[in-house]
């Protein structure tokens, strides 16, 4: 097992060796992530029953839930490729960093804004500042901040090596924002799921949940691997391999000389 | 490994003590010499307290009741504002090229730096901030945790806005980056701060966010500075 691990470690090494892998597991990825929204999503809105205090306006748990840790998970996959660059160097790493903010802004979007419409006919608001919202609406500030400083460095590897100790600062600080924002008090309900403890709601309403929780992370790990495959093709256009591949395949459609 | 992180044991007990006040004592001197710096930040938050009562109007129960968050903001804006200067004339003339070279380990000269920024800023900041808790109609009983929180609290947002400045050093216009950055970071000594006041306000016992600052003060001490040192390494690389 460990001498496994460690030849994976040595090959992620190779961007060349990530972008065939890569491949393969998009083709598995991107069908089971559509798959699952798809299904997760008719099951939730259509057959889930209502629930008995909130009616059928709950149903936006299936977008917001997944959304919602997706963001989080994603801020934390930022942290901790950004360990991974600082210490091994690895240029993988730092394509995942430069990748994934703009998939994890805009899924922090996406829970902020489905949990806007779901405060109307609960809380009767668009906004409250609770300890939830604020904590996600910081998390949205930390990832513009991440992409604004990658933005402003012109020089590729300056600007991954800076983004990584910013994206490590802001997930040792996540926690911290988290409890110092729960000392406000909370409108928010509890977490739907807990790793502890069965969910607080009948099988028919959390195993749609769970598939489309499933399908947002595959979903996730298809577009991110697809970016930096982009990535490595740019970075790398200058290498033998990808001048073959480009051959190989005739001229791509729209590439930019 | 011990050489990756610096330290190393050969070297006398004093020499970081050493190189640590060494660093702190080239850094006030530089800043009392050009004393305009020092007094900017502090004009900057009197101007922006004096702001409020213009734009809310001169009410003093309104004033009362927003004092602590505005106090707090402000400061915040206060100390953001100060820290672009922290590295910025070392890099320009090229001392910061020698510090990244001779200090070692360069946490212990970051925060030295980092120290002596604070001293220029944050305590003076927490020296006047009773007069303009005193424009906010703050209760008076209040002061003290203010002063307490300010004097907690500074320190985080200097060491933090520290890696902030060294992240943007080598940029031509990083204020605004830098604001962007860093503000998010500063959210839970925000809360922390005006907080406490506000639960002293209200009568209560503000223990529990004066431990909280304290703590968020530790952590930040013992691993701001590693992060901002790296960040000096590779904001120097451009």
């Amino acid at each position: 097992m460990w001498t496994w691990i460690k030849q994976l470690w040595h090959k992620l090494g190779s961007p060349r060796w990530f972008y065939d892998i890569a491949a393969s597991w998009i083709r598995w990825l991107l069908p089971i992530g559509i798959l699952c929204i798809v299904a997760g999503f008719v099951w939730g809105l259509a057959f889930a029953p209502p629930d008995y205090q909130q009616g059928n306006s709950f149903r936006i748990i299936y977008v917001h839930v997944p959304s919602a840790m997706l963001a989080q998970s994603i801020f934390i996959t930022m942290g901790i490729a950004g360990v991974i660059l600082l210490v091994w160097r690895m240029k993988l790493a730092d394509m995942v960093i430069k990748i994934a903010a703009p998939i994890g802004a805009s899924f922090t979007a996406l829970a902020l804004a489905s949990g806007a419409i779901w405060g109307v006919p609960t809380w009767g608001t668009w906004w409250v500042w609770d300890a939830r919202t604020t904590a996600m609406l910081v998390l949205l500030f930390l990832y513009f901040g991440v992409i604004a400083l990658r933005q402003a460095i012109a020089r590729e590897e300056t600007a991954g090596k800076a983004c990584a100790i910013l994206a490590i600062v802001g997930m040792i600080d996540i926690p911290i924002i988290k409890y110092s924002v729960n000392w406000w008090l909370t409108l928010h309900q509890g977490a739907t799921f807990r790793l502890t403890a069965a969910p607080a709601m009948p099988p028919e309403m959390w195993i749609p949940l769970l598939i489309t929780v499933i399908g947002f992370y595959a979903f996730f790990v298809a577009v991110l691997f697809q970016g930096v495959r982009g990535e490595i093709l740019r970075r790398e256009h200058r290498t033998r391999w990808v001048s073959e591949l480009v051959a190989q395949r005739g001229a791509l459609p729209g590439a930019a000389s | 490994m011990s050489t990756l992180v610096g330290t190393d044991d050969s070297a006398p007990q004093g020499h970081l003590w050493r190189l640590f006040s060494g660093q702190l004592r080239r850094d006030l001197l530089a800043a009392v010499r050009a004393p305009g710096e020092l007094v900017n930040p502090l004009m900057f938050y009197l101007i922006g307290i004096a702001l409020f009562p213009m734009g809310v109007g001169p009410g003093p129960n309104t004033l009362a009741l927003i004092a602590a968050g505005v106090l707090w903001v402000l400061a915040l804006l206060a100390i953001l504002l100060a820290m672009d200067g922290m590295f910025r004339r070392d890099y320009d003339d090229g001392t910061l090229e020698q510090f990244n070279l001779h200090m070692q380990p360069l946490f212990v000269g970051v925060l030295a730096k980092t120290l002596a920024h604070w001293l220029m800023t944050g305590l003076p900041l927490t020296l006047i901030a009773p007069l303009a808790a005193l424009w906010l109609y703050l209760p008076s009983h209040a002061v003290g945790t203010l002063m307490l929180t300010l004097l907690l609290g500074t320190p985080v947002l200097s060491l933090l806005g520290g890696m902030g400045a060294a992240l943007t050093v080598s940029l031509r216009r990083g204020g605004l980056l830098l604001a962007l950055m860093i503000l998010p970071l500063y959210v839970p000594v925000l809360i922390m701060g005006a907080g406490a006041i506000t639960v002293v306000t209200d009568g209560l016992d503000p223990a529990a966010q004066i431990k909280w600052l304290a703590a968020i003060l530790a952590l930040a001490c013992t691993l701001v500075p590693f992060a901002t040192a790296a960040a000096l390494r590779i904001g120097m690389e451009q």
